[in-house]
């Protein structure tokens, strides 16, 4: 469904993605792991257009995407959550995922309908799946770090996707959130048959629910394929264990 | 809208219906200027507060409004009335330009960009005497008989000043208003859930620079006259620090800021000339103490009365 190939992006002569590669097939899970600064946030910037890429390809059902502005992107139904929450602050918690659905539904050049009246099944069903619906009329200023993240994963369902690409979807949560939030994306991809991509740094959590996973380190990529191949294999552990032999997890 | 809000905005209109009937002819004036201005510092705001674009020379919108609808009733023979359409369409269209240039900046660059093209439009408006009447404006613009008195002048100012509120408050709440302060709190989020964050924000700009455009042809009813400062930039701080004193997350705030201003501005300058030192002092209390603006203010205290925010533990 999604195809990366040798994708490259220089900052002021740094390298933070460098070759990266990633294959993911409909329905699947894919996690990407890699230490910290490895370029997974930016690998995911790159994919939805946030980013221009150096040189390298994005094909989204065998169509060509690299370097289409977001809005665009989002339009051919990829959403994402982000690392580092990023919600409209002063709005509500239904605003915030209204708007989205309001944007998929290429409303918002519409001057003159009250907002108040449109989309509120869609919206109240999102937030019903999700655990927030008793909380839609708070400020999101407001919310607890753990919801602001559950939040995220609202407004990307917002845009109705086939693919939903997560940045450490759980970082930062309570071990009940966490746990709740695990959950949640399992019936996503079970129920509501999305495909995922993911990043992560709690091991338990990626081996826990990815189908594959790739591999990243410096920019690049080490491996991609199932959770056994990555979990034993040489390259993964020098980066993760500095070399020593004994398998992840 | 709750039952009071209701019952309180039919009084102010009521009481503003029956202002000409028992005020004295400078104060009719006074107030006319308050509406007007009030509705330049609304369709500010909208991109402002409501956009959070740094729009920092709005009275250019205001001064092409004014001077677009001066120019065609001068200087042409069509219908007069039709002259308070095409001023604020100037003025849109204007801001349609005026946006395209700036728009691909971000924030701070894009008021700096837009101060400078607005002063070469001050400049120009300030030169071209054969046309614009250069730095002595126009005076004694003549007016459709039905506006000319200052009462008439005052309801026509009342309203199309309502009229157009209203049409601000309607896109404010309209999905489009929403998606416009969705991008003012976070424009990569918006452009990620499919919002074209670009083409939003320039019509917004259009908007905005259109009512302007109408606040400055309801100036050449009121006053009957045009000038270049009008489009200076200390009007555009002026009308800036209505906002943030009457509250720019607010609807009606701008309109609060404008009524103050004025009010201060007639009276101050009765006893002093240092009227921009007295603005620069305001401004320095708002930004200190009143950061959301007098409205802000209000809106947060009578919101605390009710409800406690209600903020969870990490
Ligand atoms: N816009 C930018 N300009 C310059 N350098 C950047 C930019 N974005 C990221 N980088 C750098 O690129 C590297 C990769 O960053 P990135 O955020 O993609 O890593 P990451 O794998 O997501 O790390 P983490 O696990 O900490 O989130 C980092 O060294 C970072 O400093
Ligand atoms: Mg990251």
């Amino acid at each position: 469904m999604l195809e990366v190939t040798s994708l490259s992006k220089t900052f002021d002569g740094f390298k933070a993605v460098n070759d990266a590669n990633l294959a993911v097939g409909k329905g699947e899970i894919v996690a990407v792991i890699g230490p910290n600064g490895a370029g997974k946030t930016t690998l995911f910037n790159l994919i939805t257009g946030i980013i221009k890429p150096d040189s390298g390809r994005v094909l989204f059902k065998n169509e060509d995407i690299t370097g289409l502005p977001p809005h665009e992107v989002c339009r051919k139904r990829i959403s994402r959550s982000f690392q580092i929450v990023n919600v409209f602050q002063r709005l509500t918690v239904f605003e915030n995922v209204q708007i989205s659905v309001l944007s998929r539904e290429k409303m918002t050049w519409n001057l003159f309908t009250p907002s108040a009246s449109l989309a509120i099944k869609e919206t109240d069903e999102i937030l019903e799946s999700v655990g927030l619906l008793k909380k839609k009329n708070r400020t999101t200023a407001l919310l607890s770090h753990g919801d602001r993240k559950v939040l995220e994963i609202a407004m990307a369902l917002g845009g109705n996707p086939e693919f939903l690409i997560l940045d450490e979807p759980t970082a930062g949560m309570a071990a009940e959130e966490t746990s709740r939030c695990i959950d949640l994306i399992k019936k996503l991809s079970q129920t509501m048959g999305l495909t995922i991509l993911f990043c992560e740094h709690d091991m338990e959590i990626v081996f826990g629910i990815a189908n594959r996973i790739m591999v990243m380190v410096r920019g690049g990529t080490v491996i991609q394929g199932s959770c056994e191949e990555v979990r034993c294999n040489e390259a993964v552990q020098d980066a993760y264990l500095g070399g020593s032999d004994v398998c992840l997890m | 809208m709750s039952r009071q809000t209701i019952l309180g905005l039919g009084a102010g209109i009521i009481v503003l219906l029956l202002f000409p009937v028992f005020l004295p002819r400078f104060y009719v004036y006074l107030v006319s200027i308050i509406l007007l201005y009030g509705l330049l510092a609304t369709s500010l705001n909208l991109v402002l507060g409501y956009g959070g674009i740094f729009q920092f020379h709005h009275a250019v919108f205001y001064g092409v409004g004014a001077y677009g609808t001066t120019l065609m009733l001068t200087k042409t023979g069509l219908p007069p009335m039709l002259a308070f359409i095409v001023g604020p369409l100037a003025s849109a269209a204007f801001g349609l330009v005026i946006g395209i240039i700036c728009i691909r900046l971000s924030k701070l660059y894009f008021g700096m960009l837009q101060i400078s093209l607005g002063s070469l439009v001050w400049a120009i408006v300030y030169r071209w005497y054969s046309f614009t009447g250069g730095d002595d404006g126009i005076h004694g613009i003549p007016i459709p008989e039905m506006l000319s008195s200052p009462k008439s002048a005052y309801y026509y100012t009342l309203i199309i000043t309502l009229a157009s509120l209203f049409v601000m408050w309607k896109i404010i709440r309209s999905p489009f208003g929403s998606a416009l302060q969705g991008i003012r709190d976070n424009p990569v989020r918006s452009e990620m859930i499919g919002i074209n964050v670009r083409m939003h924000q320039l019509l917004a700009l259009v908007l905005a620079g259109f009512f302007a455009g109408v606040a400055g042809s309801l100036f050449v009813v009121v006053d009957n006259t045009v000038f270049p400062d009008m489009l200076f930039w200390t009007l555009s701080l002026e009308i800036l620090i209505m906002c943030l004193l009457g509250g720019w997350f607010t609807f009606l705030g701008p309109m609060l800021g404008a009524a103050v201003i004025v009010a201060l501005r007639t009276f101050v300058s009765a006893y002093t000339d240092y009227w921009a030192l007295v603005l620069g002092i305001i401004m320095m209390l708002v930004i200190l103490f009143l950061p959301n603006g007098i409205l802000g203010y209000v809106e947060e205290k009578f919101k605390r009365g009710f409800m406690e925010p209600e903020i969870e533990g990490q």
